[in-house]
């Protein structure tokens, strides 16, 4: 048993920090934030030239490293703890995973180079404005006719679709509900009868995008109607990933927190040796300890991609997002009134935790799904 | 990572569940692990098992050979406890002297000290109590004022311990005293090893909410042991007591996460028949419970490949005891809520004094936890103190 990173993977997450620390400073943040498109290209593309970061999880046959979900996990996490605006869970996570798992190895080789390399950014388009998160909320139609797919209607909370060059649509066939009739299809960004729509996120480094289809005619990935399994599984891996980006952030509030905690004084004494700021930072470090060693553990499952992965993914997601938004919280109310400023980078963490924990389904959800998957 | 074991390992897991198939059967098997180290419920089959365990080499297992272990290592430790649990043996009445006093014995003790007392830890010949705690040092364990002196070849122990768990079972206690009269705090303390059967010691049993009595005042009025027993320097007993505490906080509830998997699975049977598991508050309460026992399982994967690699755990131990403690008290709530109605009444007593069931016991138990090996809030100032830096009260 070795519940612990190699060698190469730690070197890895020192090379990430040292790239992410140096291309992504808070004021960088704090100015990608405040643009439309939410990402500095240039530092994208040498994500991509320089560390092949947007492939590092592709196999080497579509163009990627042929490095595991480990790895992207703590990539991850480097990526959360600094905020990084950036398409690259869109497109690295969220709609090369969805390729992988429902595309035809054709559709691979034609789609995943791009993205491993970065010249294409991609986004993954399911939910909708129903704000549903599992094939319940699928409730976008392809029409066919003669072999050929055409969709219409509206998807919402599409993380960085108004950047994207390809969007990878979770719709279903005609007539079809639940996890039946579940389908894939790929659009172009810019494709006809698309109308894309940036939205006023409350987490500003994360943008989001409400896509309309008016019908846009669309290629299908993998064989339409059969989708589902191939959906879930994206789902799960998603939940796993942003477990994992979530600790990065999540250590990063604690750090604050304590470095703030020994150098504040109030009663003549530093903060930090009042037992409720101390025992509140102790309990911060057990839940981000804890959260880190669920995410590394839903990483090996999604790795491995074995059977307990579905669990493990509800089971990572419900208590990361508790223990990183309860951190960003505890971190605002140990700073005091410079916690609650737009200056100080607190804020910009509390809104990341809140949407992060609800994007995907929130902890209720996911315990329900845990629930159901372990026979509760 | 990888969490898959080496054939060595995998043998050695064979070996340990073929044996307890062969010999946990019958009168031992019926036993169970649901009592606290010294209940009284079927005492002397414990024994009578434990000598079996001993006899078979498993009491001791990572000593050396001539103490009577197999110089089994660590990894091969935790697979017997492993697989101890998940047998659901009965719950191990030598935990004082292997679990506490042995390790500290072996990092401290001299060669004539560990041939004296090891081997009979290891065929259950004698059994250990602790006597650390006193009325007035509990957490500040450091204001111990049982106090010894040397009277020619012996030490003379005057003083009072407390919440002494098995003193009245025990053969012998480890028992910190202040031997220098003047000292204050955590200096001039000496770590002694006092035979309990003697006429300067009297035990009297404390009843616990429980209702069984498994701790106890000792009174120590001139008793007696031999200046050899003194385990480690004299006037230097408080490091030697860290040393006992950090094996109490770290390595001896290492498999506790295996017999709460058992506990649970027995509450979420109760849970679907009785239909509180279709309850959405509860249902979701079930839910979070058993994510807290997986990200347990996690987090101990996590210490012991520290353990391994570093030879220790350190004070992050304390996030380890601060978690499972918490769990298990709120897995003890959770199992009220479950039980609903049926909580109020006993329905299979465990043949048990004051008559509960097993969920009551942990109910209850579990309020121990969180105070004992250390409470929540000292884990708190440690992991803030040592593990994160955060500067001391001002004293
Ligand atoms: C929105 C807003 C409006 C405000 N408006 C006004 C205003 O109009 N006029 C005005 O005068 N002030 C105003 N304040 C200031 C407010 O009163 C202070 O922020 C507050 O007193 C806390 O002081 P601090 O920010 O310096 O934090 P600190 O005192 O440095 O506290 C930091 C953290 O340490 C904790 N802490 C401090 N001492 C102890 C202790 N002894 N034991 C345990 N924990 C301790 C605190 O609880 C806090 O969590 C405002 C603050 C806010 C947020
Ligand atoms: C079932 C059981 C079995 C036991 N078995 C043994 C045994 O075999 N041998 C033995 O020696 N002892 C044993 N103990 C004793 C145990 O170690 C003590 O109960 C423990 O150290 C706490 O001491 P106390 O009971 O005096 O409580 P106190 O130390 O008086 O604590 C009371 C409360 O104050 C809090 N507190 C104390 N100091 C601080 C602080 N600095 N900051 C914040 N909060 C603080 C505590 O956390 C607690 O909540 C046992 C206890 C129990 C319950």
């Amino acid at each position: 048993m070795n519940f612990a990173f190699s060698e190469e993977q730690e070197e890895l997450r020192r090379t990430v920090r040292q790239f992410l620390e140096a291309k992504s400073p808070e004021t960088e943040v704090r100015r990608l934030m405040e643009t439309t498109e939410g990402y500095d290209p240039s530092v994208w593309k040498q994500m991509g030239q320089e560390l092949g970061l947007q492939g590092l999880a592709i196999p080497e046959e579509f163009g990627g490293q042929g490095y595991t979900f480990i790895e992207l996990g703590i990539v991850l996490e480097e990526m959360g703890r600094v905020l990084l605006c950036a398409p690259y869970f869109a497109s690295a996570v969220l709609a090369g995973n969805a390729i992988l798992n429902a595309g035809t190895d054709a559709q691979k080789s034609a789609l995943l180079p791009g993205i491993a390399s970065g010249d294409t950014i991609a986004a993954l388009a399911f939910t909708e404005p129903s704000g549903k998160w599992d094939a319940a909320g699928i409730t976008l139609e392809a029409a066919e006719s003669g072999g050929r797919y055409t969709l219409s209607g509206e998807k919402m909370f599409v993380i960085d679709g108004h950047v994207a060059d390809l969007i990878v649509v979770v719709a279903r066939t005609a007539g079809t509900t639940g996890a039946d009739g579940i389908s894939f299809f790929t659009v172009r960004g810019d494709a006809e009868g698309l109308t894309r729509t940036s939205l006023s996120t409350m987490d500003m480094t994360r943008k989001q995008a409400k896509l309309e289809f008016n019908n846009v005619a669309a290629e299908p990935l993998g064989t339409p109607g059969s989708g589902w399994p191939a959906f879930s599984k994206t789902l799960d891996q998603a939940a796993v990933a942003l477990s994992n980006e979530m600790m990065g952030g999540a250590q990063k509030v604690l750090e604050m927190s304590v470095e703030y905690a020994k150098v504040r004084v109030q009663f003549g004494r530093p903060i930090g040796s009042f037992q409720a700021i101390k025992h509140k930072c102790a309990d911060m470090l057990l839940e981000v300890e804890s959260g880190k060693s669920a995410a590394y553990y839903a990483s090996w499952a999604a790795a491995e991609d074995n059977d307990e992965l579905p669990v493990v993914a509800a089971l990572s997601k419900a208590y990361c997002s508790e223990a990183y938004f309860h951190a960003t919280a505890e971190n605002i109310q140990i700073h005091g009134g410079i916690g609650f400023t737009w200056e100080h980078p607190a804020h910009l963490y509390f809104k990341r935790a809140k949407s992060s924990e609800i994007y995907l389904g929130d902890p209720t959800y996911h315990r329900e799904l845990l629930a159901q998957r372990i026979g509760i | 990572m990888d969490f898959v074991d080496t054939p060595a390992e995998a043998a050695f897991r064979a070996e340990v569940r073929a044996w307890l198939g062969e010999h946990l059967t019958g009168e031992f098997a019926a036993l169970g692990p649901g009592n606290g180290p010294s209940d009284e419920t079927g005492w002397e089959v414990r024994v009578e098992w434990e000598k079996l365990l001993g006899a078979d080499h498993w009491v001791g297992l990572t000593w050396a050979k001539e103490y009577g272990g197999r110089a089994a290592n660590l990894a091969e430790q935790i697979i017997f406890n492993e697989e101890y649990t998940r047998a659901n043996a009965p719950t191990r009445i030598s935990f004082f002297g292997e679990g506490l006093f042995a390790p500290t014995l072996i990092q401290f003790g001299t060669d004539a000290q560990k041939q004296r007392f090891l081997p009979k830890i290891q065929r259950v010949e004698e059994l250990w109590c602790q006597g650390f705690s006193e009325p007035n040092a509990g957490s500040d364990l450091a204001n111990i004022q049982t106090r010894a002196t040397l009277d020619g070849d012996e030490w003379v122990i005057t003083g009072q311990k407390v919440w002494t768990t098995l003193a009245h079972r025990a053969d012998w206690c480890f028992v910190v005293c202040r031997t220098d009269p003047d000292s204050k705090s955590h200096h001039g303390l000496t770590y002694l090893l006092c035979p309990m059967d003697q006429p300067g010691i009297e035990v009297r049993p404390l009843r616990q909410m429980t209702g069984s009595s498994e701790f106890n005042e000792v009174f120590f009025d001139g008793a007696r042991t031999a200046k050899e027993n003194a385990l480690g320097p004299v006037g230097e007993g408080w490091k030697v007591a860290m040393a006992t505490l950090g094996f109490e906080r770290g390595t001896a509830f290492m498999s506790s996460q295996l017999a709460f998997e058992g506990e649970y699975a027995e509450l979420l049977e109760i849970a679907q028949k009785n239909g509180a598991a279709e309850q959405p508050a509860l249902r979701d309460e079930l839910a979070q419970r058993y994510v807290g026992l997986q990200v347990m399982k996690y987090n101990g994967m996590r210490m012991l490949t520290n353990l391994v690699k570093r030879g220790d755990v350190g004070p992050e131990a304390s996030i380890g005891k601060l978690f499972w403690t918490t769990w298990h008290r709120n897995f003890g709530e959770t199992a009220m809520r479950v039980l609903g109605a049926d909580a109020l009444t006993v329905q299979r007593a465990q043949g048990r004094e004051y008559e509960i069931d097993d969920l009551h016991y942990i109910f209850m138990a579990s309020r121990a936890e969180t105070i004992y090996a250390g409470a929540s809030e000292i884990q708190r100032n440690i992991i803030g103190e040592r593990v994160l830096g955060l500067p001391r009260e001002p004293r």
